[in-house]
């Protein structure tokens, strides 16, 4: 019973990457990633790993193929098929995967997995939160606040990106009476005050 | 009434189970069937509560707006909505020629199957629960979120600049209220220190957190409430359907039984929603307990915990059913700001405030 369940996740994981690959529609191209991103969150569910399950949904189900469907929405012509891919460029993408494939093979078969006597480790959310925390010895405080740093840099990235800058109109249109308000511009339009436009 | 008390659903379930597993010697069919025997209890009780829940919202419609609502088939129009499933029923079940029809026909499956799945950790009354997960908060905010996809693929499928606008305004904004709302629900997890359904109802048997929790619970409560009826795209926060702008959103195109999935499936939503109010902030089926008042709480205790359960998910269904008579519907860049400048800032000193609470034990 316990095969079948897996074998099911196994084949939903695989045959959804390999159609979001193959398939001509790119929308659909993203739901077929998005079959095989729930297939992997099943398998962590299937290992009793519910809490990493759980976070693979929120971050790549509820974000990423969110973010993905969005931005095909806001692209021109993409309801369309897309054109048939070069030969030359199919056979190459191919046989990276099957090198690929190949080498991974490689690796799990030259590696040997010995049975460890140890208890499997605990794996709630609690045992979770208590070890990205923990500053003993092996304790993964340092690699969690990396990472949030690594976050922090990168939302504050994309809010100085997207932010705008208030000028005077006169400043940009100084012949129209008009326009008196201040006028939002992207910060890139902005022109220094010394600049000369060429 | 004594018979009510003696026979609880916990037993009941046990009862079910041991006769399951005597019928059936192997391990895996027994829970085959177990599964099959959820399966069809959850649909025998969902759709008659969509039922009533499709009546309720009419009268409280009429009641808001001093009219009568449905009152002409059976009485005080309680068949209304029969005569309603009957012609959704009949109706063609039609696809738009230029749709892309596998998505279009996928896209109602998606929400509804999600929807019946957030179902699983909900504790409907004492020892009786479908799946006492232990991350089941988490879970259920997570599971949640798949249902936009399945907005975003009807807009998309149906080829149709309404439908395509309703999803692209309904994405932004369950996206934007998904975090006010996981952050609400983590202030009752760090009260209680679990994820668990089962921990967070029996840390309430002395109070519930709307009370023990004071300042930081109620805000996180009101918060949550306002947050969550955005995510069910309900008025005031149903820019996705907006009848007077976009026709019907992203369910223009749909019609029959393909229409009734969706409405099914925003029904059950509404109900997920107010029953994970009801059992975070007001105890689900915990009767109303007060410390140490050993006789006003066994008298409480009187009352069956599935009543206690139900009624208080029916007062918040209640409550956020009058907010779409009362509130007007809100612009896309309002609904934003909204989100980002005022619930999402406070949530976040929310947390702040409820981690010093909690550490420094300034809780009932």
């Amino acid at each position: 019973m316990k095969e079948i369940v897996f074998y099911i996740l196994a084949a939903a994981i695989l045959v959804g990457g390999l159609l979001a690959v193959t398939s001509r529609r790119i929308f659909r191209a993203a739901v077929y990633l998005l079959f095989s991103l729930i297939g992997i969150a099943g398998l962590y569910f299937y290992l009793n790993y519910e809490f990493i399950g759980a976070v693979q949904i929120v971050v790549y189900v509820g974000g990423i193929i969110v973010l993905m469907l969005f931005s095909i929405f806001l692209t021109q012509g993409s309801g369309e098929d897309m054109k048939k891919p070069l030969l030359g460029r199919v056979i190459f993408s191919a046989l990276a995967a099957i090198f690929g494939c190949g080498l991974v093979m490689s690796f799990i078969n030259g590696h040997e997995f010995t049975y460890s006597a140890k208890p499997a480790l605990d794996p709630s959310a609690e045992n979770i939160g208590f070890q990205m925390l923990n500053t003993a010895q092996y304790g993964y405080i340092l690699p969690f606040e990396v990472v949030s740093m690594l976050l922090l840099a990168s939302m504050i990235a994309c809010i100085v990106i997207a932010i705008k800058i208030k000028v005077p109109a006169h400043a940009i249109l100084p012949d129209n009476p008009r326009y008196h308000d201040d006028i939002d511009l992207p910060k890139e339009l902005v022109l220094e005050e010394n600049e000369v436009v060429a | 009434m004594s018979l009510l008390l003696t026979i609880g659903f916990g037993p009941l379930a046990t009862a079910i189970h041991n006769w399951v597993t005597a019928s059936i010697s192997n391990a895996t069919g027994a829970l085959a069937t177990e599964m099959v025997i959820v399966g069809i209890s959850l649909l025998l009780f969902l759709v008659p509560l969509c039922f009533f829940l499709g009546y309720m919202e009419r009268r409280v419609a009429g009641f808001m707006q001093m009219r009568l609502g449905p009152n002409r088939v059976g009485p005080q129009g309680t068949l209304q909505i029969v005569a309603d499933t009957v012609k959704l029923l009949l109706k063609e079940g039609l696809t738009p020629d230029a749709s892309d029809k596998f998505l279009f026909n996928l896209a109602p499956i998606i929400v509804v199957v999600t929807s019946m799945l957030v179902l699983a950790p909900i504790a409907f009354a004492k020892d009786f629960q479908i799946w006492d997960i232990s991350i089941g908060v988490l879970y259920m905010a997570s599971v949640s979120s798949i249902s936009v996809i399945g907005i975003l693929m009807a807009g998309w499928s149906s080829n149709n600049k309404y439908s395509l606008l309703g999803a692209m305004r309904s994405g932004a904004q369950i996206v934007s209220y998904e975090l006010s709302v996981g952050l609400s629900l983590i202030t009752i997890v760090i009260f209680t220190g679990s994820l668990r359904m089962s921990d967070i109802v029996n840390s309430q048997a002395d109070g519930w957190w709307i009370i023990k929790g004071h300042i930081p619970a109620i805000i996180s409560f009101v918060i949550f409430v306002i947050a969550s009826t955005a995510e069910i795209n309900r008025a005031p926060f149903d820019l996705a359907e907006a009848e007077q702008e976009l026709t019907a959103g992203f369910h223009t195109e749909y019609s029959g039984m393909k229409f009734a999935m969706f409405l099914l499936a925003e029904y059950i939503n509404l109900f997920i929603v107010s029953a994970v109010a009801a059992t975070l902030f007001l105890g689900g089926w915990m009767p109303f307990h007060i410390g140490h008042w050993e006789m006003f709480n066994h008298i409480m205790d009187f009352i069956p915990s599935s009543i206690w359960f139900m009624s208080k998910t029916f007062l918040i269904i209640f409550i956020i059913m009058q907010f779409r008579w009362t509130f007007p519907r809100l612009r896309v860049d309002q609904l934003l700001n909204l989100e980002w400048k005022y619930l999402l800032p406070i949530s976040m000193f929310n947390i702040l405030l409820v981690t010093v609470c909690a550490i420094m034990g300034w809780y009932f």
